[in-house]
């Protein structure tokens, strides 16, 4: 019995893992002809997105999965860590049981929701008070870095509590204040759990398509400033797959292999930080 | 002189009783030693006398605790209390950080330090908890990589470093091996000379080597405080007796 199991449980590893190789397979199978017609350096540096007349660069939704993702990060982490920071360490245990949940409810939520508050109430605030178009890299940032909260306050409230109680109480009985050793020994220890909540939210932002369609413009042009419209790599793909044909079906596969290789290099990236302990 | 003078000490956390009605006094540059059966209130007894216990849900503290004449509940600047008296934990709880930083931890919350002074404070603290011949090559390994005699020495000269009155010691050997023990009592007797001691065991034999008086507790109520040979040879309570001898606890 043990051994079937076990034998049951092995194949339902491998099945997975042969899953996930074939759609990479596929994709890169896809996608890879265009790249070398094109030239990968033409294909990823290329700045004209025309499929009509056989112009494939996605240098700028590139920059536009990019600005979208790091704005996120930047609305996004400061207010996550700090609500996690301030439900595992410093709020009343009634609070946490009420607002933990709260805060992962927000997960819950349909991106297309968020979308569409985006559109209706955010872009508008944005084109009155600051110009543009609305529809642009700030609002998406925004739209996104509420998306990721759950995700990175919930990870970083884990992390938080993992460290051992026993560090707290020596910091204090040197002499430091819950903040100090908060700031000085809580958080270098959880920091590598802090990072994976970053990494996994980070990974959320690059790959959310729907709420990004909805709010980032997706203007095909290289964006200047944060109230530019952009069109992200994910975007690109859903907006054009409804007609694609031929060498512009084959440039959407493409454009799925750099978001394959992007969101890679940030997660190796990330987790190379993560890792740099002491 | 009177280093510490505790009088009518009760704690309770909830509905339940830690330490019923303690009066003790602790000298200037003594040990003293505090001997009793688990849970019979020792660790209670330290924790409050840095107002850690003030941390703990449900606590509460009534009686007199007076540090230098002065009663301790009614100390504002806490951190700077937990300066004054530094504990050392049962389980040696080294900062996850080099060793460097582990020692220059506390001093580092008052403000920065000049790179002379801090070397000097980790070479002394380091020598005082007889530590230092054994990591003076090695300050910035990581301190969770020593030895768990090694890292209780680090906490005591963590606390050294702070430049503490008295220091409490809650069990530091319990987790430790005979060697390493011997090692930590050698740097306490150093240590005797120039500050005073509270320490806390249930090992009998360690107490008597160490402690100049020694206290004994049972079930959160003070039965005898005496010299150290006294309560050892001839106690003059019975449950005392019964205890340093082995008969019960």
């Amino acid at each position: 019995m043990d051994r079937f199991i076990s034998k049951l449980l092995f194949l339902a590893a491998c099945s997975s893992t042969a899953i996930l190789a074939l759609i990479a397979l596929f994709i890169f199978k896809e996608g890879l002809p265009i790249m070398a017609k094109t030239g990968i350096g033409h294909f990823i540096l290329g700045k004209e997105w025309a499929p009509l007349s056989g112009q494939f660069g996605i240098y700028a939704f590139i920059i536009g999965s990019l600005w979208v993702t790091i704005g996120a990060l930047i609305f996004g982490v400061p207010l996550g860590v700090s609500c996690a920071v301030f439900l595992a360490e410093f709020a009343p245990p009634k609070w946490v049981g009420v607002l933990k949940p709260a805060i992962e409810l927000l997960a819950g939520i349909p991106s297309v929701v968020y979308g569409f508050l985006g559109v209706m109430w955010l872009a508008p605030i944005i084109r009155e008070h600051l110009g543009g178009p609305g529809l642009s890299i700030l609002a998406a940032s925004i739209v996104l870095a509420i998306m990721i909260l759950p995700t990175i306050v919930s990870v970083s409230i884990d992390a938080i509590q993992a460290v051992p109680k026993s560090y707290k109480e020596g910091s204090l009985a040197l002499g430091a204040t819950a903040w100090q050793s908060t700031w000085r020994v809580i958080l270098p220890a959880a920091k590598s759990g802090i990072l994976a909540g970053v990494i996994l939210g980070m990974g959320r932002a690059v790959g959310e398509t729907m709420a990004v369609i909805m709010i980032s413009g997706n203007a095909t042009t290289i964006p200047h400033s944060p109230l530019d419209s952009v069109r992200t790599l994910t975007a690109n793909i859903a907006i054009e797959m409804g007609y694609a044909v031929g060498d512009h079906r084959q440039a959407l596969f493409a454009t799925g292999v750099v978001l394959f290789f992007f969101i890679m290099i940030l997660n190796t990236v990330a987790l190379k930080f993560a890792r740099r302990k002491f | 002189m009177n280093k510490i003078s505790i009088k009518g000490l009760s704690v309770r956390f909830g509905d339940k009783a830690a330490l019923r009605d303690v009066n003790l006094d602790v000298y200037e540059h003594e040990i003293l030693s505090v001997i009793g059966p688990a849970n019979s209130g020792k660790s209670t007894l330290l924790l409050c006398l840095n107002r850690m216990v003030d941390r703990i849900y449900g606590s509460r503290v009534d009686g007199k605790l007076l540090l230098d004449g002065q009663n301790v509940y009614s100390i504002e600047d806490v951190e700077e209390l937990r300066r004054r008296v530094g504990i050392v934990f049962a389980v040696p709880i080294p900062l996850p950080m080099t060793i460097r930083e582990n020692i220059l931890f506390g001093p580092k919350l008052k403000g920065r330090l000049k790179r002379s002074e801090a070397d000097h404070l980790v070479e002394s603290s380091l020598k005082a908890a007889f530590l230092w011949d054994e990591v003076k090559d090695r300050l910035e390994t990581f301190a969770l990589r020593l030895s768990g005699g090694q890292q209780q020495r680090l906490c005591i000269a963590r606390t050294l470093a702070l430049k503490p009155e008295i220091i409490m010691f809650d069990e530091p050997c319990s987790g430790l091996d005979p060697i390493s023990t011997a090692k930590v009592e050698e740097a306490l007797k150093e240590l005797k000379k120039s500050y005073t001691m509270i320490f806390v065991t249930n090992n009998t034999k360690q107490a008597a080597r160490i402690g100049d008086r020694t206290a004994f507790l049972l079930m959160g109520e003070l039965i005898e405080i005496d010299r150290t040979q006294t309560i050892f040879t001839v106690p003059s309570n019975k449950k005392t007796e019964e205890y340093v001898t082995g008969r019960f606890g």
